[in-house]
């Protein structure tokens, strides 16, 4: 009896054991460090950490930004964190939004000044396969402007460049001959 | 041939003038005559120094309420107006209005203790300050303040076909009313005074004489032995301008009573003229969206937004002339790629006191539709509004020295009209929307490109998403395009009648 009893409670003990490892233990060790990209990563673990960012989308009835939030490879130093959010923004927005960067627009360089105002470097499709209208120009605009603003708080402001080079604008609309700063006017209800 | 009678000019205003006091100096000019409607008429001295008409400082600060002081160290006077400096250097045909550089065509002048100043230092110099309008005619020697009404009239007489004709060119375009009284025609125009060239006849038989009427804003035609009956009929002519054609008729030989039906009013023009007191709106510019190479947005029909927005530029400009008497002008008339720049720079070079851009929107999402007005604005602008407030740059200036002046870039040109810019578009949000469907978020501020460069009050409208199908067939409807010209032209009044309130 008394050796059974001991075997019961050394199951018992090597279950628990398991369990807080699973639980609690292991997560804290892999999970990605959200709270300071910062500091220094795990040299090999690196490739597999993910922050959660805010990234903006239209909405269904095409009247505001919608800011949702997605996951996006953690990038170190803060350059290589913005341009990961600027890929990720390029990319296919979740249904039922639409994607307010023209399509096949692609991200050819970022670099960030001392004074914390971004340079966005996109491809030509960024002008070239814009649809045109004011709405969906200051959209385009802002999903890029707000994405690196309200993300990584010491992006100030951001410029759009097209082709490494100045552009009055994308569609005819929205000047984009200096730095902008974050807007919230066109985005509307955050959803989770 | 040989011509019988030479037309000369006869200056209505300054024949009733009377005894104005002219300068005593030799050197005196015929006086002008300032109108206005708080003060009337005040003669105001002008004498021709080195070849140049020049009004004493002095008489325009008592008759336009500004101070001047001299500065002893930099050498210059310093007019005040409203708040702002005029900074005039003597030797130099150059005066700072506010911190722009104007021409002038003569330096000022001394004489003894008084300060002269060229005649056209009131157009150019004292009229941007003065916060009313300021209208200076060199020919008519007038000086109009204060919106007062006071259209040029010219006319010839010719005699024609069994009776005479008087043609009277109206400028601007003034409601009036034709009369018989007796043995003459009275014109009564709705003016304030009248700056009349007015013709000698030539067919006295018809018309004896054309002549300024007694009372203000009248003009009398006394009417000779062969006359019967006349016919008027009013056609509007070139910017904004009407012409007035009275025909005066012989008894028709057999039967004409003796007694022709008095002042049978033909064909009134119809009540077509706004005429609420004028503010200082003068010229509209008017921007249809992308052309040439930029198209814009396109339907799902093909229709293009450059098309449209052409469309209905031109139907608002005519509309704006016909019934405001503005002069407007297009930044395109036809299918050209203009930069956004270029667009800015045709109002500002025009001196627009207002620009209106027009566009037709475009959303991912078909469904989208409705109207919306933009203005500049967002915290980029702000922060620019609120540093070019106090900023003033050393310029030097000529024969040596500096001179501090307030400096606008060219690209913020707009910051210094937000407020007005917005109130405008409150205005055309709000006409518009008595007349067509609105977006549900109609009137935003944003950082439009086109907008920035423009020194005066501007918006950008955006009449529709060409995106909508049901909304593509609209932008290209007569009656729609019409609704939003009609709104437009409701707002652009209001936008007047609150500036010329606005600037007493």
């Amino acid at each position: 009896m008394s050796r059974r009893t001991a075997l019961a409670i050394l199951v018992i003990v090597v279950v628990s054991a398991a369990i807080w490892a699973m639980l609690v233990a292991l997560p804290q060790r892999v999970a990605p460090d959200e709270a300071g990209p910062s500091t220094p990563g795990a040299g090999p673990a690196t490739a597999e950490r993910r922050i959660t960012a805010t990234l903006y989308f239209i909405s269904e009835d095409g009247l505001s930004l919608v800011g949702v939030p997605r996951e996006v490879v953690f990038g170190e130093p803060i350059v290589l964190q913005a341009r990961r959010i600027v890929e990720a923004q390029l990319g296919p927005a979740p249904a039922p939004l639409a994607a307010a960067i023209p399509d096949g627009t692609t991200l050819r360089a970022l670099f960030i000044s001392e004074r914390g105002d971004a340079f966005v470097d996109l491809s030509g499709e960024a002008r070239a396969n814009h649809r045109g209208g004011a709405l969906d120009e200051l959209f385009t605009v802002y999903a890029i402007v707000n994405a690196l603003t309200v993300n990584l708080p010491s992006i100030a402001r951001v410029q759009i460049l097209v082709e490494g080079e100045e552009v009055d604008t994308l569609a005819g609309h929205v000047d984009l001959r200096n730095p902008l700063h974050q807007s919230l006017t066109w985005t509307g209800e955050s959803r989770n | 041939m040989t011509r019988p009678f030479t037309a000369f000019a006869l200056t209505l205003v300054l024949a009733a003038l009377g005894g104005a006091p002219a300068a005593q100096a030799p050197s005196s000019a015929a006086p002008y005559t300032v109108l206005s409607r708080e003060a009337g008429r005040q003669p105001l001295a002008a004498r021709t120094i080195g070849g140049q008409e020049m009004f004493a400082l002095e008489d325009l600060a008592r008759l336009f309420g500004f101070t001047f002081a001299e500065d002893t160290l930099a050498g210059g006077l310093t007019v005040t107006v409203r708040g702002q400096s005029i900074v005039l250097t003597p030797g130099q045909s150059i005066a700072s209005v506010g911190g722009r550089l104007v021409s002038l065509p003569a330096p000022p002048a001394r004489e003894g203790r008084t300060w002269y100043v060229p005649v056209d230092f009131v157009s150019r110099a004292l009229a941007p300050v003065v916060g009313t309008p300021l209208e200076l005619r060199k020919p008519s020697r007038l000086i109009l303040l204060g919106g007062i009404r006071v259209p040029q009239v010219a006319g010839r007489v010719e005699p024609q076909a069994g009776g005479a004709r008087l043609t009277l060119d109206i400028a601007p375009a003034t409601p009036h009313t034709v009369s018989q009284e007796g043995q003459r025609l009275v014109i009564r125009f709705q003016a304030d005074s009248l700056d009349a060239s007015l013709p000698t006849t030539t067919a006295p038989e018809f018309i004896q004489a054309v002549r300024p009427g007694e009372a203000a804003g009248t003009v009398a035609v006394d009417l000779g032995p062969q006359f019967s009956s006349f016919r008027s009929s009013a056609t509007p002519g070139d910017r904004g301008a009407e012409r007035l054609v009275i025909e005066v008729l012989p008894a028709a030989p057999p039967a004409a009573p003796d007694t022709p039906p008095p002042a049978t009013p033909a064909p009134e023009p119809p009540p077509l003229l706004d005429l609420a007191p004028a503010g200082a709106l003068r010229t509209v510019v008017i921007d249809p969206g992308h052309g040439g190479e930029e198209e814009g947005a396109r339907g799902p029909g093909g229709t293009l937004e450059k098309q449209v927005t052409l469309a209905v530029a031109r139907r608002l400009k005519a509309a704006l002339e016909a019934r405001l008497g503005v002069r407007v002008i297009l930044t395109r008339d036809g299918d050209q790629t203009v930069g956004l720049d270029e667009r800015a720079a045709v109002a500002n070079n025009n001196k627009a006191d207002l620009f209106i851009s027009l566009h037709a929107n475009a959303s991912v999402r078909p469904a989208m539709a409705g109207a919306e007005v933009f203005y500049l604005g967002g915290d980029d602008y702000a922060e620019a509004a609120a540093r070019l407030g106090g900023e003033r740059t050393a310029l030097p200036v000529f024969g040596g020295g500096t001179r501090d002046i307030e400096v606008i870039p060219w690209q913020m040109a707009q910051v210094r009209h937000l407020q007005q810019s917005a109130g405008f578009a409150q205005a055309v949000e709000a006409a518009l929307r008595e007349r067509v469907p609105m977006s549900e978020r109609a009137i935003h501020a944003a950082p439009f490109r086109v907008l920035v460069g423009a020194n005066m009050p501007a918006v950008l409208v955006e009449m529709g998403f060409i995106t909508n199908a049901e909304q593509e067939q609209q932008l290209t409807a007569d009656a729609f395009q019409q609704e939003i010209v009609q709104a437009l032209v409701a707002s652009v009044i209001r936008f007047r009648d609150f500036r010329g309130g606005a600037t007493p």
